[in-house]
């Protein structure tokens, strides 16, 4: 057992943390937030000089060959900063597909944009009737001539306003909850037949709608097999969920510690509010709650690679403490902050949207719970 | 980073499940897990064995005897001991009153207790809190008077667990009562068989005698019973607070707890279903199982900053309430999934009705009412992590 950082990790951690501390006080977020794009093109620029759009691929891909530590290192630091450029979206998600399932031509090829920064991506997967369940495929692929047809509308895509291929994960056979017959194709996003209405979400991001009518694509469009997109998508998401679990582990300590600072300072009746017992009490259940999701992440991002029933129990276990103990921190951030919690003007109230809102990505508590009853039972059953 | 053990404390873990499996009496461990009451015998029995492997101070230095583990180790042995049902140690001479005769005590007391704590010769109980003196511990009153080479004891002690088959107690008595609070205690270790000891017992709301009250009337005390010097007191019961408390979360004991209450929650049909089937129960399951995997990790992790040669000092705070809440929870839901069964309140000597694992459900539930409230309730546990980590 050794939970410290190797040589490696540790450099990396300081890297992400000075790019954030350099680039994302949070007026510098402000002004990238308020611009059209909702990102910065320069951050993104610099994230590919510093090799961090690299991280998570594999060596053969020319990445960096991160685990789940590395991970969740990234991902911690831009939850510290409230970082707003596509990273989960384009080299978490869509890397990670691109990943597993191109051919090594192509594989190498596509990292290549992504790792350079000349290519956004966003993934379509989940639609407007199936929650978060991301099997919930009514959009079709229909092979034509040498290529195939795509129709279907996408909810909510993270970054598909902006991004300049979109990943859309449509049915060619299978029912329509089922992980058989999905299949994942590369799509540009200005290609005939692709409508996107972008938009702001609460926390500070972009997203889209997005309808396939008709659109035809190359038969290259196709990652991997058709219909066999299943593993690699849900080996995706689990990487997704564990980004956004480290996003909101660093999201919360920051706002715990600007909570805490708040106490310190803020004088009501002629002393700081910190020296009173109640407000005590509840800074020491945020700090709690905290520590659970540092703990809960942790034991998720080094459990990518376990056996299976362990590992969904794990990332699905990080996912729900994060849905609940960050609850927690951003209702008791605001209160604690009073007034002052509920301005935008305030990061406090920045860190508070985001938090809470990243059980909304995903899957939320509820989803995630279902997941582990269901093993409970499954056991149950095997006992 | 790795969090799986490496192969030397994998095989210390199959060291020590080797030992569980031969030396703990299996009727034992299935009352420890049933949450069943033992006999005085079988509780000393246990210390015996440990204590005769060498595994019995897991704390203490090894020049002492102790079996120089390390925060790993430690943490593999309390958490295999649990989740085979070893009974629970008496932390009192082992865990509270030895460490501080090492660090304090003269080579005398060290020759003459020490040993006997080993051997468990001794049963110990504790003589810190007062009818007047609770989470403000410094504010008690028992008076110890200096006559010659005795000391006159006076006062009461209460919520002495266990007291009824102790022989000894370390007690916090005042000896200065005119400075302030913290300076005038005393460390006094008693005969609980002297003349005036007086041990009275309470019954809790789950119908137990588990706790006393132990009167002190004109007790003499010889002054070679005092350890540390005269009115540090204070520092000797401050020390133990920092003693080393990484089991203080109880994880294995909680997890022995769930694995009970889902192979309850297989085997109790209700209306056709198992419980474990039932979405609303198996809900509430699987938010403890969270829980747990949450306290357990944080825990491991506190293991790991010690074993990397970290102190944890306020740390052990934070693990002593996410560990006591979820025990609590956990017997919250076991009381849940007694149903109406719960209701019934017959001796484990009579006849059970419904199903056995029912009628010790809600008497368990409450008795776990007392963890939030012992060792420094969970209040001042958040009063000490927001001085000691938060700066307030």
């Amino acid at each position: 057992m050794d939970f410290s950082y190797s040589d490696e990790q540790r450099m990396l951690k300081d890297m992400v943390d000075r790019l954030v501390a350099d680039q994302y006080t949070f007026e510098a977020r402000e002004s990238i937030r308020t611009s059209e794009a909702g990102f910065s093109a320069e951050v993104w620029q610099q994230f590919a000089e510093l090799g961090l759009l690299g991280v998570p691929f594999s060596e053969a891909a020319g990445g960096f060959d991160g685990g789940g530590a590395e991970l969740m290192v990234v991902s911690e630091g831009f939850g510290r900063g409230l970082v707003l450029e596509p990273y989960l979206s384009t080299v978490v998600l869509c890397g990670s597909l691109i990943d597993r399932l191109a051919d090594e031509t192509r594989r190498a090829e596509l990292a290549e944009g992504i790792i350079g920064g000349e290519t956004r991506y966003a993934l379509a997967s989940h639609e407007p009737d199936g929650g978060y369940d991301p099997h919930w495929v009514r959009t079709t692929a229909r092979a034509e001539g040498d290529g195939f047809v795509l129709d279907g509308h996408k909810a909510v895509v993270a970054h598909g306003d902006s991004a300049d291929r979109l990943i859309v994960i449509a049915r060619s056979s299978g029912e329509i909850d089922s992980a058989e017959g999905l299949s994942a194709f590369i799509v540009e996003a200005d290609a005939a037949g692709v409508h996107r209405r972008g938009y702001e979400t609460i926390d500070g991001h972009r997203a889209a709608e997005v309808t396939l009518e008709a659109v035809h694509v190359d038969a290259d469009a196709l990652l991997g097999e058709v219909g066999g997109a299943g593993d690699a998508l849900e080996s995706a998401l689990e990487r997704g969920v564990v980004a956004l679990c480290a996003e909101a582990a660093g999201a919360m300590e920051i706002a715990c510690d600007l909570t805490l600072d708040y106490l310190k300072e803020r004088k009501q009746f002629g002393v700081p509010i910190g020296s009173f017992q109640a407000l005590q009490h509840r800074m020491v259940d945020m700090r709690m709650a905290l520590e659970k999701v540092r703990s809960l992440t942790f034991w998720a991002a080094c459990s990518l690679e376990s056996d299976p029933a362990e590992r969904r129990q794990r990332i699905a276990a990080a996912k729900v403490m994060v849905g609940k103990a960050g609850r927690l921190v951003a209702e008791e951030a605001i209160q604690l902050f009073g007034g002052m919690g509920m301005m935008e003007e305030s990061a406090i109230a920045h860190y508070a949207k985001r938090i809470v809102m990243i059980d909304h990505y995903l899957g939320d508590r509820t989803w995630h719970m279902a997941a582990l009853r269901e093993t409970l039972t499954d056991t149950a059953r095997a006992a | 980073m790795d969090i799986e053990y490496n192969a030397e404390e994998r095989a210390f873990r199959d060291e020590v499940r080797a030992f569980l499996r031969d030396n703990l009496p299996a009727d034992v461990a299935e009352k420890v897990k049933q949450y069943k009451r033992l006999t005085p015998e079988e509780m000393v029995h246990w210390h015996r064995v440990l204590g005769e492997k060498g595994w019995l101070a897991m704390h203490w230095p090894e020049e002492y005897g102790g079996p120089g583990w390390s925060p790993v180790q430690k943490h593999i042995f309390e958490e295999e001991a649990a989740e085979a049902g070893s009974p629970r140690l008496l932390p009192f001479g082992i865990n509270m009153v030895a460490p501080v005769i090492i660090k304090f005590g003269t080579q005398a007391q060290k020759d003459y207790y020490l040993p006997r704590i080993l051997r468990t010769d001794d049963w110990w109980a504790q003589g810190y809190s007062e009818p007047g003196a609770g989470s403000d511990l410094a504010s008690l009153k028992t008076r110890a008077e200096r006559q010659g080479d005795h000391y006159i004891v006076n006062g009461q002690k209460t919520w002495t667990t266990l007291g009824q088959h102790a022989n000894m107690i370390f007690c916090l008595v005042r000896t200065d009562p005119t400075v302030k609070k913290q300076e005038g205690i005393s460390f006094l270790l008693i005969d609980m068989n002297s003349p005036g000891v007086t041990v009275r017992p309470l019954i809790t709301l789950d119908g137990e005698r588990e706790v006393n009250e132990v009167f002190f009337d004109d007790v003499k005390v010889p002054v070679d019973n005092l350890v540390g010097e005269e009115n540090k007191g204070w520092t000797c019961a401050k020390y133990l607070l920092t003693f080393e408390r990484t089991g203080i979360a109880g994880v294995g004991i909680s997890k022995a707890a769930l694995a009970h209450l889902k192979t309850i929650a297989r085997e109790t049909v209700v209306r056709g279903t198992p419980l474990i089937e039932q979405p609303a129960f198996a809900e509430r399951l699987a938010e403890l199982e969270v829980e747990l995997m949450a306290v357990e990790m944080t825990n491991l992790r506190v293991v790991a900053a010690a074993e990397a040669g970290g102190v944890p000092g306020a740390e052990s705070s934070f693990l002593k309430i996410m560990g006591t809440e979820v025990r609590q929870k956990i017997s919250d839901l076991y009381r849940e999934a007694a149903g109406p069964y719960a209701l019934p309140f017959i001796d484990e000597s009579e006849p059970a009705v419904g199903p056995e694992f029912a009628n010790v459900a809600a008497p368990t539930y409450f008795n776990l009412r007392k963890l939030s409230i012992f060792g420094g309730s969970n209040e001042i546990q958040k009063n000490i992590i927001s001085k000691a980590i938060l700066g307030l």
